[in-house]
């Protein structure tokens, strides 16, 4: 018993009061920022270098939807390209994860685009089913954080489920290996309407360093419409957190 | 007459192609399965590569006494291969014969259990599909098969499962694999650029990203000959330390999860992102991704990153002792953790489990202490090793070695204050050597990771071979379940914690 209260009093609150504005250290990799001056030569320089073709070679923007926040083009040009550590990523549009030159907006959902049910419905309560397909575990390891003692994403009835049958939409991570191409149709199958699909990473928005490889199927997403796009290599609990809230129209 | 085999250490100067000796199968044969009695040696990786006419093959056996990696070499026609298969005599080589018979479609005679290892998406013989494997049947009115998989209950990898059990009492375990499989060996080779080889190390198993990258970075720094400075290997030993350490506080969490203790779930939980946030503190990102660099870093520590470390480390490592003191103080957890899901020490032999597994039958296989890499060269780390086996020392060796890795980051940062710190930037523009053989070995939190490359004429990467050690070990978890309650499969299976993406690669 002693032990007990010992333990509970050294754990203390752990729970991050506001899920919204918690800070994280300043070294995270998050919304990049490309100066505006950066000039045709440097584009050139930094396009050439990314592992995952993110940066257009033509006007300089990245693709957060295909960077895999490595940070090389920023050590290479320090002065022109910097990671914030502004980890709401999320977006409903894919075109939003394109940061270009001059850009310090932040990244937001498209209202207009959010289907309306999904906030009707879900607000209240909304149950996720988790697949992987092809994640390395880092995805993964981060969607199960958002609910431990820390972040506690279930204080708004969020929360991800065993069955396909008792959820509301998937969450997808990996570059969607093609041995898995088959059981993520049929769990996507197995969910009652109106769902929704959520992409966690980059790996799932574009392959990311897998894209390309002949092992991967990425058909299911070429052909279903995508509710929300949580770019990161892995995605900071953080990014899913505040992309759920967003699309949910949570304050 | 030459020698039948070559040596090389662990991360060191490359072997030069030719001057690796090419056996007749059969002296290959007698010479495996004699070096293979030695309990001191077993084999770290065994594969084959296609060459113009033949298939060429490389098995390299470690021998922790002489911390030397022993390379064999043969070579077969590559029209209808048959080989005498080496499983039945030295079991540990079953995983092995398996791939080589998925990739190359040979026929190893003898090999009781030739399956698909991952389906990977050139395997040899493309009618055998995800679908039509040949799971192990027992005929029987009275058993019953449950099939779990591949998507689980859990936000996890997946795989497929499938029990043959009498009643509740486990008879039988078959785990099928591949739903991971993103072809990353052959990424290896068609990415000829270096940073994508980096960002691709670190994606192989990502909770191992510090092991998998170290290992790579090594092996080109063994082909490149590049030299780092002594405060960069004590970084790159700190950073594993903080890997393994923040995964087997989670793996607490998640053993204690299984067994309904809530309270030592959700405070290693929290002890856990103590522990990611630092190493996102230093590098940017909670899984250490980017830190990782051959020939230099780009997130070289600082005293003030130091500093919050130590009192992390402090304060998470009181906080630690304080929960597993308790953990392993409740009979109502010990009753589930104690003298289930055992592993003897003959099966972890005869497997040839690896890391902490094997670590948890009585058997030293700790490539920081057998082959040791970085600065584990200068610092002798203290092995933990339990004997019973089940899954109560699976979790008292992550208590253990979690203590301990507390123990090394503090001592090591103490003799990180006072080397030079002369680290220089990463390395992208390498020549490797050419017509080379290299191995790279890393005990990252699961034990042995190996990472070999060979190079062609030009220096080009020619072949890339990493093992992960899941490969070794998920054979282990099939036997522990044996004849245990199926209700102690979640908990057997979180005492291992292994690697569904590191196996199919």
């Amino acid at each position: 018993m002693f032990k007990e209260i010992k333990v509970l009093k050294s754990h203390g609150r752990q729970y991050v009061k506001n899920l919204r504005t918690q800070p994280v250290s300043a070294l995270f990799r998050g919304r990049p920022v490309i100066s505006g001056d950066i000039t045709k030569d440097e584009i050139k320089t930094v396009s050439a270098v990314c592992p995952v073709m993110a940066i257009d070679g033509k006007s300089g923007s990245i693709d957060m939807g295909r960077c895999v926040f490595c940070k090389e083009c920023s050590f290479l040009l320090p002065e022109k390209i910097r990671f914030t550590n502004d980890y709401r990523i999320s977006s409903n549009v894919r075109e939003a994860l394109i940061i270009k030159p001059g850009s310090e907006t932040p990244v937001r959902l498209d209202e207009n685009r959010v289907r309306k049910e999904i906030r009707r419905l879900f607000k209240s309560a909304l149950k996720l089913r988790q697949v992987c397909a092809g994640g390395d575990n880092s995805c993964e390891m981060e969607l199960a954080a958002t609910g431990n003692v820390n972040f506690d994403l279930g204080r708004y009835g969020i929360e991800f489920v065993a069955s396909p049958r008792h959820a509301d939409g998937i969450v997808i991570t990996g570059p969607i290996s093609e041995n898995m191409a088959e059981p993520l149709e049929i769990t996507y199958k197995a969910t009652p309407s109106p769902k929704i699909i959520i992409l966690a990473g980059t790996d799932a928005i574009s392959g990311g360093i897998f894209e390309g490889s002949p092992a991967l199927n990425r058909k299911f997403i070429k052909e279903n419409h995508i509710d929300l796009f949580v770019p990161g290599n892995p995605i900071h609990p953080l990014t899913f957190i505040n992309g759920i809230l967003d699309l949910l129209g949570i304050k | 007459m030459n020698q039948l085999y070559s040596e090389i250490k662990n991360n060191s100067f490359p072997l030069d192609l030719r001057e690796i000796q090419v056996l007749k199968y059969n002296v290959f044969y007698d010479q495996i399965s004699d070096f293979l009695k030695d309990e001191a040696k077993h084999c770290v990786a065994y594969y084959g590569l296609e060459t113009s006419a033949n298939l060429k093959f490389y098995c390299c056996i470690a021998d922790d006494n002489n911390n030397s990696i022993i390379v064999f070499a043969h070579e077969i026609n590559k029209d209808k291969p048959v080989l005498k298969s080496l499983t039945p005599v030295c079991s540990q080589l079953h995983i092995f014969e398996r791939e080589i018979h998925e990739n190359f479609g040979v026929e190893f005679e003898g090999h009781p259990w030739l399956k698909p290892v991952r389906y990977s998406h050139d395997r040899s013989d493309k009618s055998k599909i995800m679908d039509n494997y040949s799971f192990y049947e027992i005929e029987s009115e009275e058993l019953h098969e449950v099939g779990v998989g591949p998507i689980h209950a859990g936000v996890i990898e997946p795989g497929h499962f499938r029990f043959i059990c009498n009643g509740e009492k486990v008879l039988h375990l078959e785990i099928q694999f591949g739903y991971q499989h993103r072809g990353i060996e052959k990424l290896f080779i068609e990415k000829n650029d270096a940073l994508q080889r980096c960002v691709l190390s670190e994606s192989i198993a990502g909770d191992t990203s510090v092991g998998h990258a170290l290992a790579h970075s090594q092996l080109i720094e063994s082909l490149a000959d590049i030299q780092v400075s002594e405060a960069l290997q004590i970084e790159r030993c700190i950073a594993l330390e903080m890997e393994r350490l923040a995964i087997h506080i989670g793996d607490t969490a998640a053993l204690c999860g299984d067994v309904a203790y809530q309270l030592g779930q959700v405070v290693c939980e929290a002890l856990r992102t103590t522990i990611i946030n630092t190493t996102q503190f230093w590098c940017g990102n909670r899984f250490g991704k980017g830190l990782i660099r051959p020939g230099g870093s780009n997130y070289t520590l600082s005293n003030n990153i130091v500093d919050e470390m130590l009192r992390v480390l402090d304060d998470t490592g009181r906080r630690y002792s304080e929960v597993t003191d308790l953990i392993y103080y409740l009979p109502s957890v010990l009753g589930r953790f104690d003298d289930i899901g055992i592993l003897t020490r003959q099966q972890a032999l005869s497997l040839g489990a690896v890391g902490m597994t094997a670590r948890t039958c009585g058997i030293l296989r700790d490539i920081r202490k057998t082959h040791p890499f970085q600065y584990y060269k200068n610092y002798p780390v203290r092995s933990v090793i339990l004997e019973t086996g089940d899954v109560l020392a699976r979790g008292m060796e992550r208590n253990l070695e979690a203590r301990e890795s507390v123990k090394i980051i503090r001592e090591l940062i103490k003799i990180w204050r006072q080397k030079i710190k002369d680290i220089k930037k990463p390395v992208y523009d390498y020549n490797l050597k050419p017509n080379s053989f290299a191995i790279s070995m890393v005990e990252g939190w699961r034990g042995e990771i190996c990472h070999s490359a060979i190079t062609d004429n030009n220096g080009n990467i020619a072949h890339y071979k990493v093992k992960d050690p899941s490969m070794h070990n998920w054979m282990a978890l099939a036997l522990t379940v044996r004849n245990q309650e199926i209700s102690d499969f979640p908990v057997c299976n979180k005492s291992f914690n292994l690697s569904y993406c590191g196996n199919d690669l």
